[in-house]
């Protein structure tokens, strides 16, 4: 169930895709008022987009953009969301838009990895493939992060491949380049971010 | 009615039946779970998460025995599809076997063949976040089957198809609210307990109408203001203190009581939630009609360790000085054996005695049960303290088991652990971690000298003496079952063994290697005279994550394979 902010219902009669989702509206019993806010919020819910910036995600300074003096080379990994660069909009909608964002050295990092860097900044799924968790231990020695829900551990250097635990899928990546000054999105996520479901 | 209308309504029907339910056929003829059977279960079902009211993990058949054992062998499996930590035991009523899986999954089964009857699965949302990703089972009453989600539903479903017969939104899993107990049914209510410690909620446990879901009764773990014990907790601390409650309630229906284990306060050094901060890590005693608490007993006061009480006491009656006490029972995460007493009034506290080796606390209240601590072994803020046992505890979820035939209480113990913590206060935000330690500076020892780590234990509940120890050379996350036949089985190590012990001696009498190592809680039932016993094997979660620390301490990596199989077994002819 979302729990978008209420809007006011369609007034044209709906497409067939609406239809479908009216009808499953009814079944999981959502008010018919509620359907429009979901359509309100599609911007804040959308994955990141070319040319969104990034925001601080949490912490005192939650929202705040993100500049290249906030990467320097070396130091731990941000959480961001990303940001409408025209409207404005933090695509905070979805916990699955937290980004990684990370400056390593460009002269370790992977054939892959460098094609989406920027100036070694990096920018992987904040969410871990393995059961959805999004807090994150830097391991500034081995430039890897570790999930500590799981233990869980993710290369970034090498596209965040899965070195240890249980996750069986790397972070999906990010392109990152340079626009105005400031690191900003060049291209949508490699792979579905969130958690495996294990099968079944 | 227009094509188009039809289209509407038949997509709704749709969705009311449930996308879900897969490969549904009818099981035919359902022997509907009334309250006098919850009561006085049949000896060849096992109709509940404990297999009856008291908790005691108890089967009461006996054509399965220390002589024969050694002929038990599988009679059929079942692979479930899905990974993680397959904790829910096989719970069967009149040759229907039901079990739970992580992702949210209930299978039907017929319990004689293994033949699939019907499958459920509830989609969960793609942004769910699962700590624990695991399920503990379902709770039966009359043709309905009742499973609590982990994004935070509690739904019903018809016992003979697997339709949804009724599912209620109990809360918002993106607060960090989720459930992994198998509920709790008793006078025609549905009692589910939350998780979500972790993530800074507070814990309730809430009572829903069996018939139609509808909310009864919901009472916070976590006195709010103007209740007795709100003033255990400072300022705001009490909003997101934790107190989590992820085990079934145990239930006396003479006293109409039912009584919870509750987890620690969060995030997990004291100095950060000052106070007793009732009613963490403590049993306490739930009226089942109102929901009121009628009695409580606090383990420990002002949780550090992350000691959870979840576990719930058994319910054992035992003699004392000459005189029997209806007691409650509780192998504690903090390493000490509880015994109180059940009264109309309240708890009370009888005796305490570590079971494994624990360095925190310095004394025991002899009358209260409070203890005492040595303040270097209690974590806070800005120092790296060391405890033993450490995070988890003596004992963890896996519940222990009481044979009334031999009168002894098993414990599923972890000997010789310890962890360090640093205490460091971050934000809290709804849905995050909220723990208040410096992460990467946890870590896990095992003290010096030490030869093992897991133990089955023996204790007489006559002497309150330990009478027998198995040792493993590793973890055991073994829960136990323990029969009329006078045997005792658990899993729970490594090495994906399921595993039969002598109840009075303690002697290894069988063991079988399954596709995975073991925390499911393992059951027993019969049908057509045949006696079976029943597990699933499928490692994960906290198994899994205490493995991890091994390997890291230990320098090894060890592999156990992942992927959840219901076994069930018999005597060879």
């Amino acid at each position: 169930m979302r729990d978008s902010p209420g809007g006011p219902a369609p007034v044209a009669w709906p497409g067939r895709r609406t239809v479908l989702t009216l009808a499953l509206g009814v079944g999981v019993g959502l008010p018919l008022a509620r359907l429009g806010g979901a359509q309100d919020s599609s911007a804040r819910g959308a994955r990141p987009q070319p040319n969104d910036r990034f925001v601080l995600a949490a912490g005192e300074r939650k929202g705040r953009l993100i500049t290249l003096a906030d990467l320097p080379s070396g130091g731990a990994p941000l959480t961001a969301y990303p940001k409408d660069a025209t409207s404005g909009v933090v695509r905070d909608d979805s916990r699955l838009n937290q980004i990684l964002l990370v400056r390593l050295d460009p002269r370790a990092l992977d054939r892959d990895t460098s094609a989406r860097a920027v100036d070694g900044i990096v920018a992987y799924s904040a969410v871990c493939t393995h059961t959805g968790c999004d807090a994150w231990d830097w391991q500034p020695a081995s430039s890897t992060v570790k999930c500590p829900c799981h233990f869980s551990e993710f290369d970034l250097k090498a596209s965040a491949r899965v070195l240890n635990g249980p996750a069986s899928r790397r972070l999906p990546a990010l392109p990152v380049k340079v626009a105005d000054g400031l690191p900003v999105v060049a291209g949508a996520f490699i792979g579905r971010p969130g958690f495996e479901s294990g099968g079944g | 009615m227009s094509l188009r209308t039809l289209a509407i309504v038949g997509a709704a029907v749709l969705a009311l039946l449930g996308p879900a339910m897969l490969a549904a056929q009818s099981v035919g003829s359902y022997n509907a779970v009334t309250e006098q059977r919850l009561l006085n279960p049949e000896p060849q079902n096992w109709l509940m998460y404990r297999g009856n009211y008291s908790g005691w993990g108890y089967s009461p058949l006996d054509r399965i025995t220390p002589g024969n054992v050694k002929k038990l062998a599988p009679v059929w499996s079942f692979s479930t599809g899905v990974t993680e930590g397959h904790q829910a035991p096989p719970i069967v009523n009149d040759g229907v076997m039901f079990i739970t899986t992580p992702q949210q999954q209930v299978i039907a089964l017929k319990a004689k063949s293994g033949d699939l009857i019907w499958r459920y699965k509830k989609e969960l949302p793609e942004d769910l976040l699962q700590l624990h990703p695991t399920n503990r089972g379902v709770a039966l009453w009359e043709d309905r089957v009742y499973v609590a989600t982990v994004d935070a539903h509690l739904i019903a479903l018809d016992a003979k198809t697997g339709a949804v017969v009724w599912d209620t939104t109990v809360d918002n899993y993106k607060n960090g609210y989720y459930f992994t107990l198998a509920p709790l049914v008793a006078k025609g209510k549905v009692m589910v307990g939350t998780s979500g410690g972790e993530l800074g909620i507070r814990g309730y446990v809430a009572a829903f109408d069996a018939r139609d879901g509808k909310p009864v009764w919901k009472t916070h773990t976590i006195p709010g203001p103007g209740e007795p014990g709100h003033e255990s907790w400072q300022g705001e601390a009490w909003k997101t203190g934790g107190v989590s409650v992820w085990l079934t309630a145990h239930y006396d229906p003479q006293l109409n009581l039912t009584f919870w284990g509750t987890g620690n306060a969060a995030p997990w050094p004291g100095d950060m939630h000052p106070g007793d901060n009732l009613y963490s890590s403590s049993v306490i005693a739930l009226d089942a009609d109102t929901g009121r608490i009628r009695g409580h007993h606090q383990y420990h006061w002002n949780d550090s360790w992350d000691w959870d009480e979840v576990s719930t006491p058994l319910l054992i009656d035992f003699k004392k000085d000459g005189r029997l006490v209806k007691g409650l029972v509780h192998p504690g995460r903090n390493g000490y054996l509880w015994r109180l007493e059940r009264r109309a009034d309240g708890i009370r506290f009888v005796d305490a005695k570590p079971f494994v080796t624990q360095e925190v606390f310095t004394k025991i209240d002899p009358v209260s049960g409070r203890p005492s601590y040595d303040p270097e072994r209690k974590p806070r803020s800005g120092a790296a303290v060391t405890f033993c046992p450490g995070l988890w505890g003596g004992k963890d979820w896996t519940p222990a088991g009481y044979n009334p035939k031999t009168n002894y209480l098993y414990i599923p113990a972890n000997e010789n652990l310890c962890s360090t913590l640093v205490g460091q206060a971050g934000p809290y935000e709804p849905g995050k971690l909220f723990l208040g330690i410096d992460r990467p500076k946890t870590t896990m020892s095992w003290r010096q000298g030490a030869s093992h780590i897991g133990e089955l234990q023996a204790w007489d509940m006559a002497t309150g003496q330990r009478v027998w120890t198995h040792k493993f050379p590793y973890q055991n996350w073994g829960p136990i079952l323990t029969t009329g036949g006078g045997l005792v089985f658990l899993g729970g190590t490594n090495d994906r063994n399921f595993r039969a012990f002598d109840a009075k001696t303690g002697t290894p009498l069988w063991e079988y290697k399954t596709n995975s190592g073991i925390t499911g809680v393992p059951s027993s039932f019969a049908v057509d005279g045949v006696q079976y016993v029943a597990v699933q094997s499928g490692w994960g979660v906290d198994a899994q994550r205490m493995q991890a620390r091994l390997d890291t301490f230990l320098g090894t990596k060890t592999d156990v394979p992942q992927g959840g199989v219901v076994w069930v077994f018999a005597l060879r002819d």
